[in-house]
């Protein structure tokens, strides 16, 4: 009898919800767990966007943004909770910051009709916008990711790694397992071995990994690491006095929260970005003047200029951009997520667009079409400085793979088609 | 005054051997059934089927399969995460191996191949007990996510080792997918649970269950009167298996829709149906729908209260969902040790003795 009651009144809370003329932005964070050192960052830059564009352009196209923040503790059983809860609020897009929980939404908000971007991670393939309608995953992808990594191997090795070791330290989970495809098919091709070593959820025991690279010396080491993975493995890497040069994190293993704590030992850590690092942008000016100084920060404030404050800024910028091209599409502010998708499709970001918004150069340029929803693979390479105290950019933009990328982004994508009886569009 | 035996006169055996033998029992029996079949298909939305009712109904399954184990037969048990990625798999390979065939068979088959391995794992239960026993089955959780994890070929191969539901239909209605209508899904899982509890029912109370129980209280006695260990304990393995197995199967294909073992079926999913045994209380069929409403309402209640309600923020709201659930469960463990079960049995005997209870 009890249940009935609690049922009860948990339909009456949900039942309030307001209706009003504006855009609501879900943002499927996690704030609590062993992922929320790297969470909190990107959802207070996310959210200040939103405050930014609000407070100083009043909204976006006149109407104004509302994010609605959900916990989804980096598990799926959560992340369905916060998918259903925020969809009935009308939401636009769904960003939702975790490999698993994108796999999970594709098939829904593809029923649904709401786009989902998973920016840098997610399903790869999503990229072949002829099967993926619904989900976009531009600027870059995991196997961008992976192809830009060698390729800077490259450059450091004349062009040849043949005969060397790269050794892969990868969360043991779809997140992780995402490169491997792709560092197999470049091993092959440019003649050097991958030695494969995963580390269980949450990643804090990570001594026996270490010792394998210890005892096996490869040439490199890569890492696609989230949350305390990270501190753990680069503490590790220092305590082996594995030179921290050849260490090289994706960019989901590369924030001031992942290397502080291993101090000037970590000086050195390499990992790869998708957008500028440091706060050195006019953009920033605004987000001072309208929302740190007006106290309506999200969390505690003290992330701006953080790697991860900007790319969740970077997401939320990519994010009204898109809803202001939907606006111009269709001719009305109010728009839906259908209409959201139609502006997703059509993005372009030149380096005019982020003049204009206070961020020249912040990120690469590219554009979104029908068939293309992943961008170009423009990345970069950033490195730890520890006695300064910041991430510096140590390369330009640079483009990877194609030709591989492609072959494998085909090839997963056709799968997923036949698997679920998809027809391609675009033609 | 109203809810007593008095009156309420059996004429034959089958009478009153029957599950609910008071008239107003029964009557609340066939009421909640009626609402739940006839009443929430057509007033439920996505956000209550997903975030509360299947939840409750797999939980529910999942919670009377440990049940059996642990609360009538007396085997600790640590694997029920591993047993449930079992049949989350064994429905997953079914269903893409066999695509014509109905899902309502694959799910029914996962449970029997995770009964086959939940026996296997049974095994060293005829020599060790107790905790050790709850040992010898963590091996089984570590070892199963392990296995799934590593050999491609349960996840077909796939870039990323999740496995997805592909589209099915039971009588022309989807099922597992992205188009599923919330009352499909919802009537789906309700009819496996409720086929489940009276399985579950009819078996603790018939020959069957009172070996297990035997096994339970003092196995070295229950041996003497003649009760076959092996068969029992491996017995209760299979069938407890067999309903947790379902329920992975449900899990993955009804209701997550996508998978990948590490995270759904770890460790601390065996805990999680390990605590709505023991808070639901144990042996006792109520208790695991008692124990799996609480584990799994309360969470999503006190987000909606907090965050929707009182507009807290997220974080503080989580860190204190988890203070209040697991003050909660030490609060309930030291008032009642014998759970919600127990609750409802003292409340059923004071109101038969109301309003004169001398």
């Amino acid at each position: 009898m009890k249940l009935k009651f609690a049922a009860v009144a948990l339909g009456a809370l949900l039942a309030a919800g307001p209706v009003l003329a504006e855009l609501v932005f879900p943002d499927l964070s996690y704030r609590t767990g062993p992922y929320a050192a790297n969470v909190i960052p990107f959802s207070d830059g996310y959210q200040d966007y939103f405050t930014l564009v609000n407070e100083r352009d009043g909204g976006i196209g006149g109407v104004k943004a509302r994010v609605l923040e959900c916990e989804t503790g980096y598990n799926t059983e959560k992340g369905v909770e916060c998918y259903e809860a925020t969809k009935g609020e009308g939401a636009l897009i769904y960003q939702p910051l975790s490999t698993g929980i994108t796999y999970q939404v594709i098939p829904k908000a593809s029923a649904d009709g709401i786009p989902v971007h998973s920016m840098g991670y997610g399903r790869t393939s999503a990229k072949n916008g002829r099967v993926f309608e619904w989900v976009f995953n531009y600027p870059a992808n995991y196997w961008d990711g992976a192809s830009i990594a060698v390729n800077h191997l490259l450059d450091q090795n004349a062009g040849d790694l043949s005969g060397k070791t790269i050794a892969l330290v990868y969360h043991n989970s779809a997140y992780g397992k995402e490169p491997i495809r792709t560092l197999e098919e470049l091993a092959k091709k440019h003649g050097f071995t991958l030695s494969l070593l995963p580390v269980d959820h949450p990643g804090q025991e990570q001594k026996s990994q270490w010792l394998q690279i210890r005892q096996q010396r490869p040439d490199y080491v890569l890492m696609w690491g989230w949350g305390v993975m990270n501190q753990v493995a680069i503490q590790e890497a220092a305590n082996i006095r594995f030179p921290m040069e050849n260490f090289i994190g994706i960019w989901w293993s590369g924030s001031e929260n992942d290397v502080r704590p291993v101090g000037a030992r970590a000086n050195g850590y390499k990992a790869l970005n998708m957008h500028a690092v440091g706060a050195d942008f006019p953009v920033f000016a605004d987000m001072q003047k309208y929302v740190m100084d007006a106290g309506k920060a999200a969390g505690a404030g003290d992330q701006m200029g953080t790697v991860l404050y900007n790319r969740g800024m970077y997401a939320a910028m990519l994010a009204v951009e898109a809803a202001k091209t939907a606006q111009q599409i269709h001719g009305t502010p109010d728009i839906t997520a259908a209409m959201m998708r139609d502006g997703m499709e059509t993005l372009v970001i030149d380096a005019a667009k982020m003049g204009s918004l206070g961020l020249a150069g912040f990120g690469p340029e590219f554009a979104v079409s029908c068939e293309n929803h992943g961008g170009n693979g423009f990345g970069t390479v950033t490195q730890w400085d520890a006695a300064a105290g910041i991430w510096t950019q140590i390369t330009d933009y640079v483009q990877s793979d194609q030709q591989v990328i492609g072959m494998l982004v085909a090839e997963d994508s056709a799968a997923y088609a036949a698997e679920n009886g998809i027809t391609g569009r675009c033609d | 005054m109203l809810y007593r035996e008095a009156g309420d006169f059996k004429t034959s055996y089958a009478q009153d051997n029957q599950t609910f033998p008071l008239k107003l029992d029964r009557f609340g029996y066939y009421c909640i059934l009626g609402v739940a079949v006839f009443v929430i298909p057509f007033v439920i939305n996505d956000y209550w089927v997903n975030a509360v009712f299947l939840p409750f109904l797999i939980y529910a399954i999942a919670a009377i399969g440990l049940n059996i184990l642990v609360g009538y037969c007396g085997q600790l048990s640590l694997g029920t995460g591993g047993f449930m990625a079992v049949g989350a798999y064994a429905c997953y390979k079914l269903m893409t191996a066999f695509p014509e065939i109905s899902i309502l068979v694959h799910v029914l088959l996962a449970g029997g191949i995770t009964a086959a391995v939940g026996v296997v794992f049974g095994l060293p239960s005829l020599r060790i007990k107790g905790f050790y026993l709850a040992v010898a089955t963590l091996a089984a959780q570590f070892f199963l996510v392990w296995l799934f994890n590593r050999v491609a070929w349960f996840y077909n191969y796939s870039a990323s080792g999740q496995i997805s539901a592909p589209e099915r239909a039971v009588l022309g209605v989807n099922i597992t997918g992205a188009n599923v209508e919330p009352w499909a899904a919802y009537l789906f899982c309700l009819a496996f649970l409720v086929a489940s509890a009276w399985i579950a029912r009819n078996l603790t109370r018939g020959a069957t269950g009172r070996r297990w129980m035997a096994i339970r209280d003092m196995d070295i006695a229950a041996e003497i009167i003649g009760v076959n260990p092996l068969r029992a304990k491996l017995s209760a393995f299979a069938v407890s298996s067999f309903f947790v197995g379902i329920a992975g199967a449900l899990f993955f294909a009804v209701y997550l829709g996508a998978v990948e073992v590490g995270e759904a079926f770890g460790i601390q999913k065996s805990f999680l149906v390990l605590f709505m045994v023991i808070i639901g209380g144990l042996g006792s069929i109520f208790g695991s729908f008692a124990g799996a409403a609480f584990m799994v309402l309360l969470p999503v209640f006190l987000k909606n209260a907090l965050v929707g309600g009182l507009g807290w923020p997220t974080d503080l709201a989580t860190h204190l969902e988890i203070m209040i659930v697991g003050a909660l469960i030490i609060i309930f463990l030291i008032v009642e040790p014998h759970g919600f079960a127990q609750l409802w049995r003292i409340t059923k005997e004071k109101l038969r003795l109301w309003p004169f209870p001398h």
